[in-house]
């Protein structure tokens, strides 16, 4: 669990952290958004302290921050970067090694581990192990520095918008791949980004930041159904929002009795894909299978209803 | 570098043989030394003088890129950041003094032989080495460096995995620099009583025997444009594995 306790930090005159108090819990993607300028960067960078806090401290599980050598505590936490930073001298291997390394890791160890990250990452150890950063495309080079980022299993994991310079389908890929290495290996994750869309998708709470404050943190239904300040209702999208809380529904939630025509959906799909399938076919409603087994339906008219709910 | 494959084990072989097999010369220079002169310098060996002369270049070298990078770090980290101007007032200065000037005051201090030498060629060497170290210092790839920090890398771990290789084919430019200053420098050093190829020349000019002054140059000239290459391929291999 990390305790971000009255963080506050300043330069010279003005404020570029505000008191921030929040909590996330362990085994959880917490997304931070907010505007260019709101002071994401600063929190992330005081929770391992390459900023030093003017006030507040950090917790993790119970012990202060301030406890640890800055570059020992380091060690213990994940860090990645937008623009990957490897460090270009090194070969892919080596720069997913380095924190490993540091703890004094056997090679055999390390080298099994580097392995394991690369398939994980869906890229194959044999031919990425060897190479250098330059002769890898960016969405390989952002993975790899994710993969550095997680190589030790720190139990905490900060990212500071990790696909900022991906484009949208190797993004939706990467988010895709983040999502289900942090369900698997149960790490906690601070996640920095300015695109709400992002932290809908990626965060089981969302903490929006507003001008060096925290001015919501909450789960993504909320912040969509009732955005604390009209900047966050601004940064949901107001237009798209009914379509924004569809796309975090499972359709079992409006699984029901009955038959409907043309091609199953999963039940762990989403009302908006199941929206987009009725429009798209012209159905009122589609079949849905329950771990490949038929299962019943979710009609148009039960999707319409639940997005009204919050309008 | 199509050219250059041919050149380069041409010049090689010319210089070889200028320096082990002088004799082979002779018809070429005759022409040029004065009349029942010697056409080729025998008073001492070539070989020992080039080995003589590229030991003199190669201490003070190793010197001033110790001392120039040393202070490059130091200006470079944030305690030593306000001692950057003075640094450079000093290196330059090492510049502007002219070698000869720093032969002559070196001299009552340290006598006749290759200590003024030494000290002249180190002088000059310093700012070229610094100037490029303290450049190659301050604009490494700032994602890089915060990574570096960020995954627990404590100061010392930065500079010797991170910023010296990364640094490295900047800082060779420079020594590069040096050392090819250095080379033709090192010839003045004959005047004080130091070893060096310098010796064929100033023979030459104090006899009148273009001959023995051209002997001197081309081995002089040969030396430093074969070494200036092979550091060129050095720096371009290096920055190739760094990735630029
Ligand atoms: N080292 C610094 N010195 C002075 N001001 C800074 C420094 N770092 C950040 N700031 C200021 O703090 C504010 C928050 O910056 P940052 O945390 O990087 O925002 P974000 O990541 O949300 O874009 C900005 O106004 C920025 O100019
Ligand atoms: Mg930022």
């Amino acid at each position: 669990m990390i305790e971000i306790d009255r963080i506050t930090k300043t330069y010279g005159d003005s404020t570029a952290v505000d008191g921030v108090t929040m909590t996330a819990e362990t085994g959880t993607i917490t997304v931070i958004v907010g505007t260019s300028g709101s002071g994401k960067t600063t929190l992330l960078r005081m929770i391992n302290r390459l900023e030093e806090p003017s006030s507040g401290e950090v917790r993790i599980n119970g012990e202060s921050t301030r406890a640890t050598k800055p570059h020992l505590l380091r060690r213990r936490i994940g860090y990645a970067i937008q623009g990957h930073g490897l460090f270009p001298h090194h070969t892919v291997g080596r720069n997913i090694g380095a924190v490993p390394q540091l703890m004094g890791w056997k090679k055999d160890r390390i080298r099994a581990r580097v392995d394991e990250l690369l398939s994980l990452f869906s890229m194959e150890p044999d031919a990425f192990r060897d190479r250098y950063p330059a002769e890898l495309s960016g969405g390989q080079q952002q993975r790899v520095g994710v993969a550095r980022a997680l190589a030790s299993r720190p139990d905490l994991l900060l990212m500071d918008e990790p696909f900022g310079a991906l484009d949208p389908i190797i993004r939706a890929r990467a988010q895709d791949d983040l999502r289900r290495i942090q369900r698997r290996l149960g790490s906690t994750i601070l996640l920095v980004t300015h695109d709400m869309e992002e932290a809908i998708r990626l965060g089981d709470r969302v903490a929006v930041m507003d001008g060096g404050r925290l001015v919501q943190h909450a789960t993504p239904a909320e912040i969509i159904a009732q955005p604390a300040t009209p900047l966050v209702a601004d940064m949901v999208g107001d237009v798209e929002r009914p379509l924004r809380l569809l796309s975090l529904i499972p359709l079992s939630e409006l699984l029901e009795e009955g038959t409907a025509p043309g091609e199953a959906m999963p039940a762990e799909a989403s009302l908006r894909d199941a929206l987009a399938a009725c429009l798209w076919s012209g159905r009122s409603a589609v079949p849905v299978t329950v771990d490949g087994v038929p299962s019943g339906r979710v009609t148009f008219e039960a999707i319409r209803a639940r997005a009204e709910l919050h309008a | 570098m199509r050219i250059g494959t041919v050149l380069r084990p041409a010049l090689v072989l010319l210089l070889v043989a200028l320096v082990l097999r002088p004799a082979w010369f002779t018809p070429l220079f005759a022409p040029l030394a004065p009349a029942n002169a010697p056409v080729i310098y025998e008073r001492s060996s070539l070989l020992s003088l080039s080995l003589s002369h590229l030991g003199l270049v190669a201490a003070a070298t190793a010197a001033a890129t110790l001392v120039a990078v040393g202070l490059a770090i130091f200006v470079t980290r944030p305690a030593g950041a306000a001692f950057r101007p003075l640094s450079r007032t000093i290196t330059n200065m090492g510049q502007t003094f002219p070698p000869v000037a720093v032969l002559a005051l070196a001299v009552p201090a340290l006598g006749f032989g290759a200590g003024p030498t030494l000290v002249a060629l180190f002088l000059y060497g310093l700012l070229p080495i610094f100037e490029n170290s303290v450049t190659a210092l301050s604009t490494l790839p700032p994602a890089t460096m915060e990574a570096a920090r960020g995954i627990g890398l404590n100061r010392w771990q930065r500079l010797v995995r991170v910023e010296l290789p990364l640094a490295l084919p900047v800082m060779l430019t420079g020594i590069r620099l040096s050392v090819v200053i250095a080379l033709g420098t090192a010839t003045i050093g004959s005047t004080v009583a130091a070893r060096t190829l310098g010796e064929v020349i100033i023979a030459g000019l104090l006899t009148n025997n273009t001959a023995f002054v051209l002997q001197g140059g081309l081995i002089v000239g040969l030396f430093a444009v074969l070494i200036y290459d092979a550091l060129v391929q050095l720096e371009t291999r290096l920055a190739r594995r760094a990735g630029a």
